[in-house]
């Protein structure tokens, strides 16, 4: 690894060591994975979605392997927010791990109340607000489709956390204009956004040609969503370029990470990769690193690089009809 | 704890329908248990598969010509197995493990019968070793569909002191299930435990007929897994835990061995409305 390049990030006046965290859902709260590599080597540990109280999920099957991704509808199983602070928030702050902690309810008082059990928690580095799970009764839409729903839930969370610990929205790009939901979270109070959650979708089994979840439809991650992912990032950099973003949606190399951190993204979650890959998280890292200082960049000045306008032409032979009929 | 390791494919046999396969893969043999299970990783690097397989682990060898091996037994049921079974010595493959609880073992020497369906047997096989070395007598029930899916028929024989086999169509053993015979070998091995891994209709019925005679029974169940490392929460089934309260419980870490009667057998697939956290 390049020692040279600053891979630094700063979301929302805090700074993280690097740029790459593990996907909420994909990762626990970060003990199993702490076997495989240093969980602390990472820039964070973003937490599996806790509600307030205990959850069982749905039922089995909640899996099905799709084309280069998968659909999952585990419906946010959990312990409840006062035993993920007595046991996972304990033990990631004893191991000295940035914790970004996911949170999810039904409610906007529900999310006030979580927001509450978490604040002045010095374990605390970050709050995601995930109002965008499809796996709930309400597939997701009540918080993520409505502008001021997802305004309501962010600005419940906001004034409910201690200063200084940013508060992230994560948004579904499962609505007609990412940037409207972006730009009502900002407006509420959301000091960053984390882009993207799983898409809606659904597999059917041939052979007992039923759905093959048990929850019918499922969220779906993995390299098959990275374009929709880098889509989103880059719209909502594009309306709002001094928000900073989390990207994720199908991170599997450090190559990957940099097309959502030039699309905008200061930083990225490896969601899916990790089941395959559990150490994927510092090769990400690593890779990341390697192709920044290829191309001579810093972390901070790839941020957004693929926005900048285009260089001016520069002829290129003697012949320019040739050339222009050739492409033609 | 499991290791990741870039293991490499010593060989791999057919046997009857099912593949063998052993790899290359230091560190893991030490650690293995019998019912212990790998994850491996499918299709390359550039896989469009990206959740791993999960196998219990048949035989370990933590050290020879080759560095530690570990030995697993599957059946090409899709695209991520038949991948598998065009391996081909030297071959690379990301192997997990060892993953998820093993069998316990009994302190002292008592009589135990071992239950295997189809290569559910794999991991019963060094079960029965260890069993032996501590003294217990060791009885084998296997069953299959047919004889072709009977797996380690001949290596049950040598450890074990009576075998009993079954199949569906009669092509070998006694025709029928394994749960036709095993009430037989409980009373006549005056057995104390049972051990058994098989689909989860064998397993079922193999922890009814042991509740009603009150032998301790551990079974090995299979669920579909992403991850097989604890972070995916796709592998749970209800499980009753200590204090009696059912919880919807990862096979990968807190399993695959479950005592047989704390799994609610009737439940599996749903979420019981007693669980801690079911929807209300």
């Amino acid at each position: 690894m390049s020692s040279s390049t600053d891979m630094s990030t700063v979301l929302a006046g805090v700074r993280f060591p690097n740029p790459v965290f593990t996907a909420s859902g994909c990762a626990a709260a970060g003990q199993e994975l702490d076997q495989f590599f240093d969980i602390t080597s990472i820039g964070g540990v973003v937490t599996k979605s806790i509600m307030l109280d205990a959850r069982s999920g749905r039922a089995t099957p909640r899996m099905a392997e799709t084309p280069s991704g998968m659909l999952n509808s585990i419906g946010l199983q959990g312990p409840g927010i006062d035993a993920f602070l007595d046991k996972d928030l304990a033990w990631l702050a004893a191991r000295g791990a940035r914790a970004v902690v996911s949170i999810a309810a039904g409610s906007v008082e529900d999310y006030a109340r979580l927001a509450g059990k978490l604040r002045g928690h010095p374990g605390v580095a970050m709050v995601e607000v995930n109002i965008s799970c499809p796996n709930v009764e309400d597939r997701g839409q009540v918080f993520a489709c409505d502008p001021h729903a997802a305004s309501g839930v962010v600005n419940a969370v906001r004034k409910n956390t201690s200063d200084g610990v940013p508060v992230f929205a994560k948004l579904s790009p499962d609505v007609t204009d990412i940037a409207t939901i972006a730009r009502a979270c900002v407006n509420a109070g959301a000091d960053g956004l984390s882009v993207i959650n799983t898409l809606l979708g659904m597999v059917i089994d041939t052979t007992t040609m039923r759905p093959a979840l048990a929850g019918i439809t499922g969220g779906l991650s993995g390299p098959a969503i990275r374009p929709v992912a880098v889509r989103c990032v880059w719209q909502v950099h594009q309306a709002l370029p001094d928000v900073p973003i989390l990207g994720m949606g199908g991170i599997r190399t450090g190559l990957d990470a940099l097309e959502f951190i030039l699309a905008g993204a200061s930083a990225v979650s490896v969601g899916t990769t990790v089941f395959g890959d559990p150490s994927a998280p510092v090769r990400v890292l690593a890779e990341l690193t390697r192709e920044l200082a290829a191309r001579g960049l810093s972390l901070a000045d790839a941020v957004g690089l693929a926005h900048r306008p285009p260089e001016p032409a520069v002829p290129t032979g003697p012949d320019p009809v040739g050339d222009e009929l050739e492409s033609a | 704890m499991p290791l990741q390791v870039q293991g490499e494919v010593l060989s791999i046999r057919k046997v009857g329908a099912y593949q063998s396969m052993t790899v290359i893969a230091p560190g893991i043999p030490e650690l293995t248990r019998p019912g212990h299970f790998l994850a491996v990783q499918v299709g390359g690097p550039e896989s469009s598969m990206l959740l791993r397989r999960a196998f219990a682990i048949y035989d370990v060898k933590d050290r020879g010509v080759y560095g530690g091996t570990v030995e697993f037994v599957f059946a090409v049921h899709g695209k991520g197995t038949a991948w598998l079974a065009q391996r081909r010595p030297q071959d690379k493959l990301d192997v997990v493990g060892p993953l998820g609880k093993p069998f316990r073992l009994p302190t002292s020497a008592v009589n135990a019968t071992l239950v295997g369906g189809g290569y559910g047997s794999a991991p019963l096989l060094p079960l029965a070793t260890s069993l032996r070395e501590r003294g217990c007598r060791v009885d084998v029930v296997l069953g299959a569909g047919s004889a072709d899916r009977l797996f380690g028929q001949l290596e049950a024989k040598r450890i074990s002191d009576t075998i009993a086999v079954t199949t569906d169509d009669g092509s070998t053993g006694v025709r029928g299930r394994v749960s036709d015979v095993l009430p037989g070998v409980l009373d006549r091995a005056q057995t104390d435990v049972v051990y058994a891994c098989g689909p989860m209709a064998m397993l079922r019925a193999v922890a009814d007929q042991c509740a009603e005679r009150g032998i301790p029974c551990q079974v090995a169940v299979e669920e579909s897994m992403a991850c097989g490392i604890g972070v995916c929460m796709t592998c749970v089934l209800p499980v009753i835990g200590a204090d009696g309260l059912t919880r919807m419980v990862r096979s990968c870490v807190e399993g695959p061995v479950f005592l047989a009667d704390r799994v609610r057998w009737d439940d599996v697939g749903t979420v019981p409305a007693d669980a801690v956290g079911a929807p209300r």
